[in-house]
């Protein structure tokens, strides 16, 4: 390992947990085994596969610390609505990666439904969490979210009953809020959706009042059998900040899961899913739009694990990319052996809107069984001139066409969106984004 | 020509055909009419050689041989056509190939020489004149992008080159307007002559008005429970099947169409 | 087991034909790999100094090198130093002066294989470099061609008598230091063809090469350089096959192609080198590096290849399009079948401005199988109103095979357009059913079906190898009525 990326380790590591709740002994040694993992492994570079095109390498050279529980300024409940959204239903809040019950609303719930901080369910739920985070750092170690798991103190933990609806959306609002000193915080979220359950959880991850942070998030979500979940994440981050993110996914027979991600935050931000459909039946969708400028890059990983027969898989994702901004999408579809009548398919499409603007696109489908059907596709380019000139000659004005048709190709992916206050924040977010960005308007 | 007795035949397991009794001679035109879901296309995918056909009792006699130990590519060359109800996509094999492929396995099977590309384009052109078919069809890939009309057309030309002996023809009718019922009867009626017999599947009389039919039996559940001449076709018009329901009507699930192969 | 299963599964025993040996003698260089090997290699062909020093340098970089490891490919480590670098058969007289004198086994062994060293017969619009494990052992129509200014010769030769051009060009679209298995080429190559064509020539026969591996335990480095200069063009085929040996053998071979302004190289490639047996013992690691570059406006390169032989197939023919307007293309057929590995695709480098590229590529999957598409459209910003269009299809024959698609598409140019489109498919029972309900064999309707899929493939071969191509897919499938 490189001397920045052991300073850096050494920087961020901490013995001692900060959080409220008691670490069961199988905790310590997974933390431990993570840790271990890390410097023996080190950090990514550009020769892995999976990391070409974004380089940790800049991340490295920050003296980053790791943060504290306890907010630097006190924060009122409407500050957090302003930055997150009010979405009407219960509200989970954390800043630097720790639980602030004062800043969380939580409503009542149908029976049995929990909801809470993650390390106050540690000695609760000892035993489902146990195997449930061995079990990912066992089969499938990575460095970022080996270091999640090595450093991690809190987060969301939600179990729904089986059988049971939620029917207004779960709110976890991720907030960073870094001064002088650059911070990183590791939140681990954990969801047990029971048998025939319905849920939907709304992620925002944002920056208070902007700093360097490395916000390293990783989301658990079990799918027992017939369980439905819908999944968004609003990532809005600092452009300051660094962003890695990771959502692992698996799900039970005929279950149902769809996923929609925002990326709009963030100096560089990584959202990486992996879905296993690891019985027949089961159903996914990973719906996500990420929208680079600057110098932002914005990468979008995701990997969905075809394992049992007569499942489906549904992907598109969508970039614009501004600026010097990089969009990146690498998708993979794995079909494995015996997954037969798997349906699967997967697009992503990206709109460059400036000069320097840069997509990186990578659908791959790997496949072990014949009987199937697959497909994806993949499109860089940029806006239809023809569709462009028949605007102007109706009298639009250029830049509005431009506008007109940017929104148009977005569009699609806010109707995806099922939760209305959402949508519309969502919206309101595209529409400032747009309008502070003039380089929109600028002819490539 | 054809002799069928006591025919059971499953499906996946359920079974469809229930004890079918059919005689058809040489130069006859038989119908066999029935509500969705009856048996129909499976007694003719079962004439054919499907694999996915079980045929669990009876026998079948076609010109003295015993028709069910046959490959389908064996009936095939001792004269039995089947007009599919689906005819499916081949892409990247040309129509005209395809056609003179399956021609001279047929001529290679009777002692006969193989006809060349150039004679058989003569052969196919002229064909193709009889259901009024558009020559560049013969460029394109069999079946692939064509409307379901023109599908059809090209199982009928297929029939007009192959010049089977019993042809089967699956739900010809149906997705047809009528100009091209029309063309397509014409083109049936063309290839009528007395040492060939016809079968008939349809759900509908309509196509009956079409190509005149000296047999007409009824399937319901599977067997056949009423035949007559052509009048019972237009009696059934009237009545509907309801009359011939002995027993509650299965679900009307079309159980005789299989599954498209994996092709995005 | 469902029909198609059934019809399919001789795709996994299907027989080489090409597996004899000819005993001819041999002129061959000390097992393993050293400066003294690299050496002795240069001084059997008499070579400048220049080129020895060029041999050194690769090779000492290559001891620095890792073997790539990114392939979806699995096999044991190469042991270098089992490998005979250089395998000549034996001249029986003091020197080839005409084709006449090509040693009668050796002329053997190409008419069993169907290529005809006559320059009579039937297939006299061809002209053929035969080569034979590390030499070429004669080249067809070289005093015609000459007379058209087409040079066309063995690449020892064009050394020795077109030193300005070999040093031009040599490494210029693939560096010595380019990849491992290239610069191993770089610095151990024995013989290859070399072609040049003139200004403003039509090339009035179709060139090609043919490589045959016979020796046991050699490895084949052969490297091809075609220079196509200003509006001439010319069309290049490419055969090759090995006998059948259960030791794996290495062929690590480069082409380059330079095409300067307003040229067109057409390269066609059908691959039958052995592929092993049903249980994967044996066969050719076919790694090869094949690259184009239009370096000059308007020029075009296009790469055709059907794939059906070899073990493992690591072989990415690209195109580098720097001049404005230039197309590149890709058209691909790769079979695997038994226990063969395919990483196979291209590389499309968008340099200058409305320059276009077209990939296609029909990967089919049979018995335990392994077929990797992997492909790199990478437009660099000054490549404005670069076009792309991708489309990777894939037929699974069987349950134990696999097919995967690894697109990767770098755009750094916002008026560019890149498509790309993949599917996958297997024969369907209905397909089946329905030709031999016309009384189509089974086995025929396999074969046709397979055929068809292939098809806009197989119409950018020149005429006689895309029968040949057909031919050997057919042969494939051959008795696979079970």
């Amino acid at each position: 390992m490189s001397g920045a990326a052991n300073a850096f380790l050494q920087g961020i590591s901490r013995p001692e947990s900060k959080a409220n709740g008691d670490h069961p002994s199988w905790l310590n040694s997974l933390r431990r085994s993570a840790f271990e993992w890390v410097g023996a492994h080190g950090f990514p570079t550009g020769k892995d596969e999976a990391w070409k095109y974004t380089q940790v390498a800049p991340i490295l050279e920050i003296p980053f610390a790791p943060a504290e529980p306890g907010a630097r300024r006190a924060l009122s409940p409407d500050e957090v609505i302003e930055i997150a959204g009010e979405l009407g239903g219960p509200r989970l809040v954390f800043v630097n990666g720790y639980f602030v019950p004062e800043l969380s609303a939580l409503k009542s719930l149908p029976a049995g439904v929990k909801l809470g901080s993650l390390a106050s369910a540690f000695t609760q739920e000892g035993e489902a969490l146990e195997s449930l985070l061995w079990r990912r750092f066992r089969e499938r170690p990575q460095t970022f979210t080996a270091l999640n798991a090595a450093l991690g103190e809190d987060g969301a933990f939600i179990r729904i009953p089986a059988h049971t609806s939620v029917e207004e959306p779960i709110h976890l609002v991720f907030l960073s809020d870094a001064g002088a000193t650059p911070l990183v915080s590791h939140p681990l979220s954990v969801v047990f959706a029971g048998a025939g359950s319905r849920v939907t959880i709304v992620e925002t991850h944002a920056g208070i009042a902007g700093g360097i942070y490395l916000s390293n998030a990783v989301t658990e979500i079990v799918l027992d059998d017939g369980a439905v979940v819908e999944h968004y994440k609003i990532q809005n981050e600092a452009e300051s900040a660094f962003h890695l993110a990771f959502m692992d996914v698996r799900q039970g027979r005929a279950s149902r899961f769809s996923a929609h991600s925002v990326a709009v935050g963030a100096a560089l931000a990584r959202h990486e899913v992996k879905v296993a459909l690891e019985a027949p039946e089961a159903q996914v969708v990973l719906n996500g739009l990420y929208l680079p400028r600057g110098r932002q890059l914005l990468d979008n990983p995701t990997t969905i694990e075809h394992a049992a027969p007569h499942c489906t898989s549904r992907e598109l994702y969508k970039g614009v990319v501004d600026g010097h901004g990089r969009g990146i999408f690498d998708g993979r579809v794995v079909v494995q052996p015996g997954a037969m009548k798997t349906d699967a398919s997967q697009t992503n499409k990206n709109l460059l809107l400036s000069t320097s603007a840069q997509a990186y696109t990578r659908p791959r489908l790997e496949i072990f069984a014949d009987d199937v059907k697959c497909a994806h596709g993949a499109a860089v380019g940029q806006l239809d001139d023809e569709a462009l000139y028949y605007l102007r000659t109706r009298g639009i004005p250029q830049q509005a066409a431009r506008d007109l048709l940017t929104d148009a190709f977005t569009a699609e992916m806010l109707e995806l969106i099922q939760v209305p206050p959402l949508r519309s924040r969502v919206r309101q977010m595209l529409a400032t984004r747009f309008a502070d960005c003039p380089s929109a308007g600028v002819p490539a | 020509m054809l002799e069928i007795r006591d025919l059971h035949a499953k499906v996946e397991g359920r079974e469809i055909l229930r004890g079918i009794d059919l005689r058809v001679n040489a130069g006859e035109v038989h119908a066999i009419m029935g509500p969705n879901g009856s048996g129909k296309s499976t007694l003719a995918q079962v004439l054919a050689g499907r694999d996915s056909y079980q045929v669990t009792a009876g026998e079948v006699r076609y010109e003295g041989r015993d028709l069910l130990t046959l490959a389908p590519e064996e009936r095939a060359v001792a004269g039995i056509f089947l007009s599919f109800q689906y005819p499916v996509e081949i892409p990247g094999v040309g129509n005209l190939y395809f056609m003179r492929t399956a021609l001279n396995a047929l001529r290679l099977q009777r002692g006969l020489e193989a006809i060349d590309a150039m004679d058989f384009l003569t052969l196919a052109k002229e064909k193709m004149k009889l259901v009024e078919m558009d020559p560049s069809f013969v460029n394109r890939s069999v079946n692939e992008g064509f409307s379901g009309g023109e599908k059809k057309r090209n199982e009928i030309l297929q029939m007009a080159i192959l010049e089977p002996k019993l042809a089967i023809l699956d739900e010809t009718d149906s997705g047809l307007d009528i100009d091209a019922l029309r063309t397509i009867a014409a083109g049936v009626n063309a290839l009528r002559a007395p040492d060939r017999a016809l079968l008939v599947v349809t759900h509908y009389q309509r196509l009956l008005e079409y190509i005149v039919p000296d047999h007409v039996h009824v399937m319901v559940n599977g067997r056949l429970v009423a035949s007559g001449g052509k009048d019972l076709a237009l009696e059934l018009e009237k009545r509907g099947y309801a009359g011939f329901e002995p027993q509650p009507a299965t679900p009307a699930t079309n159980a005789t169409r299989t599954a498209v192969g994996a092709r995005p | 087991m469902s029909a198609v299963q059934n019809e399919l599964r001789a795709f996994t025993e299907r027989e080489y034909q090409y597996g004899f040996v000819t005993e001819i003698e041999t002129d061959e260089v000390p097992r393993g790999l050293n400066e003294d090997v690299i050496r002795l290699i240069s001084s059997k062909k008499n070579e400048p100094e220049w080129l020895l020093a060029w041999r050194l340098k690769a090779y000492r970089h290559w001891l620095t090198m890792a073997e790539p490891s990114w392939a979806n490919v699995v096999h044991p480590p190469i042991d270098y130093q089992d490998i005979i670098y250089y395998s000549a058969p034996k001249p029986k007289g003091p020197g080839l002066k005409s084709l006449d004198e090509v040693d009668p086994e050796v002329r053997a062994m190409f008419n069993k294989l169907g290529i005809s060293l006559a320059e009579q017969e039937r297939l006299s619009g061809v002209a053929v470099d035969a080569i034979v494990d590390s030499v070429s052992v004669g080249t067809t129509f070289k005093d015609k061609l000459a007379a058209v200014g087409v040079i066309f010769c063995s690449f020892s030769e064009a050394v020795r008598d077109h030193p300005e051009l070999v040093r031009e060009y040599l490494g210029s679209v693939v560096p010595y230091s380019d990849n491992k298995h290239a610069t191993l080429n770089s610095a151990v190559f024995t013989d290859g063809s070399f072609c040049y064509i003139p200004k403003g020539l039509r090339c009035p026969m179709e060139l090609s090469t043919y490589f045959r591996i016979n020796a046991a335990d050699t490895g084949q480095f052969e490297r091809t350089l075609i220079i196509a200069d200003e509006g001439s063009y010319v069309s290049y085929l490419e055969g090759c096959t090995a006998p059948i040996r259960d030791k794996n053998q290495l062929h690590a071979a480069v082409v380059e192609l330079v095409a300067l302004k307003d040229a067109q190289i057409k390269y066609s490639t059908v691959q039958n080198w052995y592929p092993g047996d049903a249980e994967g013992r044996g066969g050719i690691f076919n790694f090869v590096t094949k690259r184009g570059k239009c370096a000059g406006a308007n020029s075009k390169i296009s790469w055709t290849q059907v794939e059906t032989g070899s073990a493992i197939t690591w072989k990415y023919p690209s195109v580098i399009l720097q001049g404005d307007n230039s197309v590149g293309e890709f058209y691909s057929v790769a079979l695997t079948a038994n226990r063969q590995q395919a990483d196979t695709g291209t590389k499309m480098i968008h340099i200058g401005k409305n320059t276009r590229s077209t990939i296609l590529s029909k990967g089919i999957s049979a018995g335990r199988g392994q077929n990797t598409y992997r492909g790199l459209v990478k437009i660099l910003p000054g490549a404005t109103g670069a076009r792309n269009h991708t489309q990777c299809d894939s037929l699974l024959l069987g349950d134990q095979c696999g097919a995967h698609t690894f697109p990767y598409i770098e755009v750094k140019n916002p008026s560019a357009r890149v498509e790309h489109e993949a599917s996958t498919s297997k024969i369907g029972e209905d397909q089946l059913f329905y030709c031999r309900q016309r009384g189509i064999p089974a086995e025929d309707a396999v074969s046709m079906i397979v055929n068809g899929f292939c098809r806009e493939v197989f119409k950018e071969l020149p005429m006689e190898f895309a029968v040949e191509a057909q031919k050997l897919l057919s042969v494939s499938l051959e008795g696979c009525v079970g």
